[in-house]
């Protein structure tokens, strides 16, 4: 290191826009985003305390729809990433994914994924201005509840993992097929449905009064989120969009909840750690915090690393899926990859931490782990994510030359 | 060139006009390297919120970047590898602590290169607990004699300047008895030898002090309060250790990548598993370091939780190196050198079995993954403190 190693490249007229990928947004929170976090945790709080979720959770409909209402009026959180064109705030995923954050620490029970992330995210991505404008407004302002009713084992749009078929009869276009584990299905006032047609997928919206539509309410590992069997027998729908734009849909509105629950995990996470640090601050062993033992402490610190990685890679997420600066496919899966991963080891480690306690009902982790398993199971499994990201990122390495 | 002006207000466009105009005028590979980094401090683009006259523009920390990217664009060195432990730990505590005029005489040959720098922190005796160090300054007329023994000094062998602790009150509680000092290296009774590493190069040092005197003007900071100096001091060099995070799929995982790519014969589902997930551990930890800069942009002080970056990276560091030797195979049991002379541990024709062999400093080197645990635990998440057998007890009185 004594001397000059200086390589003779020729000076490059433009060094920072050449590098890749561009990264240069990401990470500049606004105190706007904070204030409205501090929003949400304060309402979460106040009306959705652990004994309220435990409360609902465990009655007869599972969600507080009352609540959801409020989101959608009273604090106006539910169309922060809707376009302004189309009626909403237009200030972007970042900021939808800081609100699904905080929804996740509370568990709130809500239709937080049916509809903010699933079903809007789809209605936004469609081109017809019209059945937009019939769509989005009762379910930003919380009147309404929707679903997105898809197999997806991998958390990708497959069209062949499909299980309903439309045909376009003289009555219009009929649905017929199951959808076995449908986020919210209960609840959903409408249900948006991509179908097999005999040119490819289209993407079709079918109301809760539709004859020939049977729901059945299935029992839940976590109870906070609810599934239904959605059965549809030659049940009547208004086509969304066609084949040449239905798959892009249904990718954008995968991809966007991906992030969102890779968000609803970071909260959920950060909730875990909040709690395990307190308990073991105060719970006193051989005379004194068992917090101070170093078996415990570096736990602790092994699960504020988990978390903080998964906050990078989810807000990374956000920023490339509202700003275009990286492939989506990838970002969305990285972070659903990494926070799946730091939310089940953290609600696990919260259990442990918590000893005895956390292996009983009353005790505050079950409730977070089994979210933590739901979320890393229900739109493709961690092991999922990996093969996306191993092949978008590692099959493509050329040979080295 | 043009001459920085403390007036202006600086933003990414103007450093980067302003680092472009330098490296014009200098190109850097046709300029001797002093010339070029001498250039550089003079521009104040060294470290850019620095002062103006000290390498500085009064400008915003997070625009450093922007100026290092095009000197490194333009063939020029990385700044901080002209003079490692200068750049990385001893510059910001010059500037906070040092009279204008020390910090005048001292900055720009650490910027350039010319005067190294080393540190004379770490002890036989004191390691992780850097703040039970023996290394006895006593007063002698308008100075300081310093005697002991300091250990694990990169670069002392070649560097003109050290910064060392030394504990001037063997009678207060440990971290109240030390003093901060800068050493000339060249003074009498000072003596580096140099101490093989498990690379076999001699690139550490111990250094013995006899009676070195040191001017009491090359205190930084007061009489006892070197511990609150060598903290400001620490903070950074976690900084520089875990923050060199470069654009995606580079660092440590490019090695990796490049041996997958050259190595097709050894691709199995395992070792596929294995390197897609350090790369995405490679990725979240890229994307969390510049969440931490964004973050610390406007601070002055590195925060605690650049213990996380130092801890994630360095782990992280190992297991790619352990993944290219289970990628090299039998291969990776041939080493071409265990010359103490070797010029470095990251190149050759076996720079894998090297870097495998180096990676194992990093979870020790600028405190160790247990204590890097113990801060983000005590000092981030605010657990309680373990039980210390030495606090509030005279440093004379603690058993060692």
């Amino acid at each position: 290191m004594t001397s000059a190693t200086v390589a003779p490249t020729t000076f490059a007229p433009d060094p920072i826009e050449r590098r890749t990928p561009p990264v240069t947004q990401d990470f500049t929170f606004t105190d706007d985003f904070f204030e409205l976090k501090a929003m949400l945790k304060e309402f979460c709080d106040e009306v959705s305390p652990e004994e309220v979720v435990r409360e609902t959770m465990t009655a007869g409909q599972g969600y507080d729809l009352s609540l959801w209402r409020r989101l959608g009026t009273e604090l106006g959180v539910l169309g922060l990433a809707v376009p302004t064109e189309l009626g909403g705030d237009g200030a972007g995923l970042v900021f939808t994914a800081g609100v699904v954050e905080e929804l996740g620490a509370a568990l709130l029970c809500g239709p937080v994924l049916g509809t903010l992330c699933l079903a809007v995210p789809a209605l936004c991505a469609l081109s017809d201005r019209d059945i937009q404008a019939r769509y989005l407004p009762t379910l930003l302002n919380g009147e309404q509840v929707a679903t997105l009713a898809i197999s997806s084992p991998d958390g990708t749009f497959v069209a062949d993992a499909l299980t309903v078929t439309a045909e376009n009869t003289e009555g219009g276009w009929r649905l017929s097929g199951t959808v076995e584990q449908v986020i919210d299905g209960i609840a959903a006032d409408i249900i948006l449905v991509p179908a097999t047609t005999s040119a490819g997928t289209a993407l079709f919206a079918v109301d809760r009064r539709a004859e020939g539509l049977q729901r059945t309410a299935l029992s839940t590992l976590d109870l906070t989120r609810q599934q239904a069997r959605v059965k549809f027998d030659s049940c009547p729908a208004e086509l969304l969009a066609a084949e040449s734009e239905a798959p892009e849909v249904c990718t954008r509105s995968l991809q966007t909840a991906l992030v969102l629950m890779a968000a609803e995990q970071v909260g959920g996470s950060q909730r875990m750690l909040d709690a395990t640090v307190g308990h073991v601050s105060s719970r006193f062993q051989f005379g004194q915090p068992v917090g101070a033992f170093q078996s415990v402490k570096h736990r602790c610190a092994n699960m504020l690393v988990a978390l903080e990685q998964a906050r990078s890679a989810v807000y990374h997420a956000a920023w490339a899926l509202q700003d275009g600066t990286d492939d989506p496919k990838l970002a969305a899966s990285l972070a659903h990859f990494v926070a799946s991963e730091a939310y089940l080891w953290i609600s696990a480690s919260a259990i442990q931490l918590h000893g005895g306690l956390g292996f009983t009902w009353e005790g505050l982790p079950h409730l977070y782990f089994k979210r933590a398993t739901s979320d890393g199971l229900i739109f493709g499994s961690a092991a999922d994510h990996l093969e996306v990201v191993a092949t978008t990122a590692i099959d493509t390495l050329g040979r080295h030359a | 060139m043009t001459s920085p002006d403390s007036t202006t207000t600086f933003d990414s466009t103007s450093i980067e006009q302003l680092a472009r105009s330098v490296v014009e005028a200098n190109p850097p590979s046709e300029t001797p390297l002093e010339v070029l980094m001498g250039a550089w401090y003079d521009a104040g683009l060294s470290w850019v919120h620095f002062p103006v006259g000290l390498g500085g523009l009064d400008a915003p920390r997070s625009l450093q970047p922007v100026a290092n990217r095009v000197i490194q664009a333009a063939g020029g060195p990385e700044p901080r590898t002209v003079n490692t432990i200068g750049y990385g730990i001893v510059a910001g505590t010059i500037r906070r602590y040092a009279s204008p005029d020390l910090a005048g005489r001292l900055l720009r040959p650490l910027a350039t290169g010319e005067e190294k720098w080393c540190q004379l922190f770490s002890e036989p005796g004191a390691g992780s607990d850097l703040a039970g160090l023996a290394t006895r300054a006593v007063r002698d007329g308008d100075g300081w004699r310093v005697t002991g023994q300091k250990v694990w000094n990169s670069l002392a062998h070649i560097a003109r300047w050290g910064v060392l602790l030394a504990r001037t009150d063997p009678d207060a509680p440990k971290h109240k008895g030390i003093t901060y000092f800068i050493v000339d290296m060249e003074s009498a009774g000072v003596d580096v030898r140099p101490l093989r590493q498990i690379t076999g190069r001699a690139h550490f040092n111990e250094v013995f002090l006899e009676g070195v005197y040191i001017p009491d003007s090359h205190r930084l900071g007061d009489v006892g309060a070197g511990w609150i100096v060598a903290n400001s001091t620490l903070g950074d060099e976690r900084t520089s250790l875990g923050d060199r995070v470069p654009a995606r799929g580079g660092g440590a995982i490019a090695d990796a990548i490049e041996l997958w790519q050259n190595r097709p014969d050894r691709h199995t589902a395992a070792l596929r598993e294995k390197l897609t997930r350090l790369w995405i551990r490679a990725e979240t930890h890229r994307l969390t370091s510049d969440r931490v800069r964004v973050a610390a942009a406007t601070r002055e002080t590195a925060g605690p939780e650049s213990a996380i970056t130092k801890l994630v990276g360095s782990e992280l560091t190992q297991h790619i190196y352990e993944f290219c030797m289970e990628l090299l195979g039998a291969e990776g049991t041939l080493i071409d050198t265990y010359s103490p002379d070797a010029p470095d541990d990251t190149s050759g024709p076996t720079a894998i079995q090297r870097k495998y062999l180096r990676s194992r400093a990093t979870t020790i080197e600028g405190g160790t993954s247990e204590i890097q645990r113990n801060v983000i635990g005590e000092r981030v998440l605010k657990l309680p403190q373990e039980f210390r057998r030495d606090k509030n007890v005279p440093w004379r009185e603690v058993p060692r």
